[in-house]
């Protein structure tokens, strides 16, 4: 009798780990939107309940308001991003590759990293107006320098030996940069890009904050002002949604690249 | 040790030194090595570590300079690395991202070689280390021993006259080591090349060689050349022979019973 209920007792947990994880992980949401609902529904906090919030983003979306400031939030960050990945790479492979572009530009790149993208904001706002060009700038400052340091630390942590076999087998510099350099390294550049989209997200929601007519970052601006707590949870959402996106298919893309490296 | 009396040596180190660092970090890593080794010939190298062996190889294939004295190929002085002179490394160093075809004809790509070619040569020397069903495989996804295999064939296909290898086998077990020495000396025996081979194991050291060349470290130099009177093929009756056991111990003893030298006083080990 003792024997069969611990045996039906091990089937059962073993059965809760088999579970697959989408299974886990949306007990947990729906625990998470439980919780916010019992808190509010108490009147514990001041703050919209999930009914609300659901309710102003159904009208957020009919309106398309939200739809406009998710394409304005999404243009601004695709375009810095990518001018800011597009110029990260060849200067990291630069510096990765020559000592003396190494020594010359690593001291700028030290230095205007130690400073967040967002104290640039004023400035930029003074040189470059209002328009769309100083949040692109602060997005692709952000993109780029993140970027830039993952890369060339690929650059220079390329196994040697993987260089020498190249040379052994007869590969001059101006082969080895394109077969060796690059693939070696790209999985590090993949990491950058990874780090670059993420920091980039976040720039533009508090760029937006401080300077903008429209995007994500403005909603929330304006609905701080009208006391809308609703639209302000409808943002954050939407922003933490699309970052999470955005980073899966930067995963996906990662996962594809580098198929061939061993993983642990 | 003076100068083996070789006639057109395939590989001539003539007073070859090698220091590394400078001022007061500075060390002999190799201390004018002389030694000839013929067209043809099959060399291993052992020695304690420390003793040059390595530097000594890299040297023959144009990836380390000389400090001192000259290494000729052919009669002509090494001036960096050549296709002429394969180099398989301990560690594979095969590329990652490309298949075990594709590493294969890495060093054809280069040459230029048309496709159809490429693919014909890759076929006959993939065949030939038996990875023929794994032509297309990743080489994350092979053994250690295929991994090996992948870079003998990738420095065959080349066409070298030479091939250059530092303990090739020393990542893998005993088993499989004994399997890849089998294959190396019947792939020797089918595409003859001067072979030198770096190990640190005496039994390697004697079942593949016409020779082994025993150095000493610190300063790295030629300590014996001890001639291996055993023919080819090399099989497990030849391993397990008294004229096997007699060489062995000739060499082990030239390797762990060296007469203790007077210590320059900067030592370091070998880079």
């Amino acid at each position: 009798m003792n024997a069969v209920s611990a045996g039906d007792q091990r089937a059962r947990s073993r059965s809760l780990a088999d579970w697959p994880p989408i299974i886990l992980n949306l007990i947990a949401f729906a625990f998470g939107v439980a919780v916010w609902w019992a808190i509010t529904a108490a009147q514990l906090v001041v703050l919209p309940g999930p009914v609300e919030v659901f309710q102003r983003g159904i009208e957020l979306i009919a309106s398309g308001q939200l739809l406009i400031d998710i394409v304005s939030s999404l243009r601004r960050v695709l375009t810095g991003f990518m001018l800011g990945v597009a110029l990260a790479i060849p200067v990291g492979f630069l510096m990765g590759w020559y000592r003396v572009a190494r020594a010359l530009i690593e001291p700028y790149i030290q230095f205007f990293r130690m400073i967040p993208p967002l104290a640039v904001i004023p400035l930029a706002i003074v040189t470059m107006g209002i328009d769309e060009a100083p949040k692109v700038f602060v997005i692709f400052l952000a993109s780029f320098l993140s970027c830039v340091v993952a890369t060339y630390q690929g650059v220079i942590s390329v196994d040697r030996t993987l260089i020498n076999a190249a040379r052994v087998l007869g590969a001059k510099d101006r082969v080895i940069f394109p077969r060796v350099i690059i693939p070696a390294s790209t999985p590090f550049i993949l990491v950058g890009v990874r780090i670059g989209l993420g920091s980039a997200w976040a720039t533009v929601v508090a760029a937006e904050l401080i300077a903008a007519q429209s995007g994500l970052g403005f909603r929330m601006q304006q609905a701080q002002l009208y006391y809308d707590l609703p639209t302000i949870f409808v943002s954050l959402i939407t922003i933490g949604v699309l970052g999470l996106l955005m980073d899966r298919m930067v995963q996906a893309a990662e996962r594809r690249l580098t198929q061939w490296q061993e993983r642990v | 040790m003076t100068l083996s009396p070789i006639a057109d040596p395939k590989i001539s180190f003539q007073n070859v030194s090698r220091r590394f660092g400078e001022g007061d970090s500075a060390f002999l890593a190799l201390d004018r090595l002389s030694l000839d080794i013929a067209d043809g010939e099959f060399v291993t190298v052992v020695g304690p570590s420390g003793c040059g062996k390595s530097t000594a190889m890299n040297i023959a294939a144009g990836l380390t300079a000389v400090s001192d004295g000259r290494v000729l190929v052919d009669g002509t002085g090494v001036d960096g690395p050549g296709p002429e002179r394969g180099v398989i490394f301990q560690q594979y160093a095969l590329f990652p991202w490309l298949t075990v075809r594709q590493n294969v004809e890495f060093g054809l790509r280069i040459k230029g070689m048309p496709a159809a070619e490429r693919r014909r040569v890759s076929d006959h020397f993939i065949s030939l280390v038996g990875l023929t069903d794994f032509a297309d495989a990743l080489p994350k996804t092979l053994s250690g021993g295929m991994k090996q295999r992948c870079a003998i064939a990738r420095a065959y296909a080349v066409n070298p006259s030479i091939l250059l290898m530092d303990e090739p086998f020393g990542a893998l077990d005993a088993l499989t080591r004994v399997n890849m020495q089998d294959q190396l000396l019947d792939t020797w025996t089918r595409e003859r090349r001067t072979v030198v081979f770096i190990t640190h194991d005496v039994d390697e050291a004697v079942y593949l060689a016409n020779r082994v060349i025993v150095m000493a470290a610190r300063p790295g130099r030629l300590h014996d050349i001890i001639p291996v009177d055993l023919p080819y093929p090399r099989t497990e009756e030849i391993r397990l022979s008294q004229a096997f056991a007699d060489i062995r111990n000739r060499v082990w003893h030239a390797v762990y019973h060296q007469k203790p030298q007077i210590e320059p006083s900067i030592q370091e080990e070998e880079l």
